[in-house]
């Protein structure tokens, strides 16, 4: 499971927590019909857990099928799942609640979501 | 001495609906003049490694300009108090006053994004005058796809939210260093400056009810659109050159957006061949 790794690819990447120390809030990624929120605390992610209550909820939501999330993370993807905003004009990923902190902080969250890409294909 | 690329830059006036608008101009090289179009939000330095290319410059006089209130042209006096907005007409206007009052006799012009789209304009309005277009990521007509007042509000910096926007639009091949230096450009842009641009290229410059009049023999078209591009995709583009008919068609794979600044090396396995027919017409 990708997520399971993502936590410690995030939190070992000093540029990108550095990036992001003006992030502290939890957001919902969707693989298929399953939810998991992430939560991030000054760049950090201290928990990523699956969400089991309607009333746990992220800040935003962004969620795609599980085939487009490991197309994302190869190291070199097809065209339009190379990017979540690639991803946008193909409808191959929702977003979904407050996009304030996601657009204030995208390409944070951009490469915290492209982390598990490993450069091995 | 130090060694000297072999730009160089200056400045000059022009005046574009009567307003004066002092601009910055980097060229190199002699020859067929070749005018550069950066894309919408950011400015010519895209183009400095065609202006240092010995195999283009010896050939071709290149000349890259940034448009008023990008790079370091200015805005008119008063911008302040005026909403930066791109039409169609104004962007005619102040490359055809550039143009002009650069001398220019029988050039080449060569857009990239919004100014790929303008160079379809003038392949049809100004065709006598241009030698031919070359309309890199410059399809006829695009969609939009994401809400445009988020590049321009007081909760947003308009510089990072901009280069994460189109951060997007750069092949993941594409190497690191040419990747940041293209999206350097986006974080300097000026505010709402990419949001003006892009009420051109995905609102008022539609052209596909037109492109089907331009006459190819009398201004010959190439188009070029990168695998990797979401916006100008190569299948807009190749619904593009099915209604200009004898226009010119190259996919260029494993490049994105920004062909001239993202990935310099490859692109000139695309742009060598569409300078040399040129040079040999």
């Amino acid at each position: 499971m990708v997520l399971n790794k993502l936590k410690d690819q995030v939190n070992g990447n000093k540029a990108l927590t550095e990036r992001g120390k003006w992030v502290s809030l939890s957001f919902t990624f969707g693989i298929d019909n399953d939810d998991y929120l992430i939560s991030i605390k000054n760049g950090k992610i201290t928990q990523i857990q699956k969400r089991n209550l309607a009333t746990e909820s992220g800040i935003f939501a962004i969620r795609a099928a599980k085939s487009t999330w490991i197309e994302h993370w190869r190291c070199i993807p097809k065209r339009d799942f190379h990017d979540i905003w690639s991803m946008l004009p193909k409808q191959l990923i929702t977003l979904d609640g407050n996009l304030l902190p996601l657009i204030q902080n995208l390409q944070f969250f951009k490469d915290l979501i492209a982390s598990p890409r490993d450069g091995k294909d | 001495m130090p060694n000297f690329e072999p730009i160089v830059g200056r400045y000059f006036t022009i005046y574009v609906e009567g307003q004066p608008c002092r601009i910055y101009v980097e060229e190199a090289g002699d020859g067929i003049p070749l005018v550069c179009l950066h894309t919408a939000g950011s400015d010519a330095r895209q183009y400095r490694h065609l202006l240092c290319d010995e195999t283009i410059t010896k050939n071709f006089r290149v000349i890259a300009f940034d448009m008023p209130w990008h790079g370091k042209s200015n805005p008119p006096p008063g911008f302040r108090d005026n909403e930066y907005r791109l039409t169609t007409e104004l962007y005619k206007e102040t490359v055809m006053t550039f143009c002009r009052a650069y001398d220019l006799v029988n050039p080449v012009i060569m857009g990239c994004s919004m100014g790929g789209r303008l160079t379809l304009h003038l392949a049809l309005e100004q065709a006598e005058y241009f030698r031919s277009v070359i309309a890199l990521e410059g399809a006829d007509k695009l969609e939009p796809y994401y809400d445009l007042s988020w590049l321009h509000r007081p909760d947003v910096h308009g510089g990072e939210v901009c280069a994460a926007f189109v951060s997007a639009q750069i092949a993941p091949q594409s190497p690191d260093e040419y990747r940041w230096e293209t999206l350097w450009h986006y974080m300097q842009g000026g505010p709402g400056i990419f949001k003006g641009d892009l009420y051109f290229y995905w609102h008022d410059g539609d052209f596909d009810d037109r492109s089907p009049r331009i006459n190819t023999k009398n201004c010959p078209v190439y188009l070029l659109s990168g695998e990797y591009d979401s916006s100008c995709t190569p299948e807009r583009t190749i619904d593009t050159a099915e209604r200009i008919t004898g226009a010119r068609t190259t996919i260029m794979e494993g490049m994105g957006h920004f062909p001239m600044s993202e990935n310099p090396e490859l692109f000139k396995k695309f742009i060598y061949p569409v300078l040399e027919e040129i040079l040999g017409a």
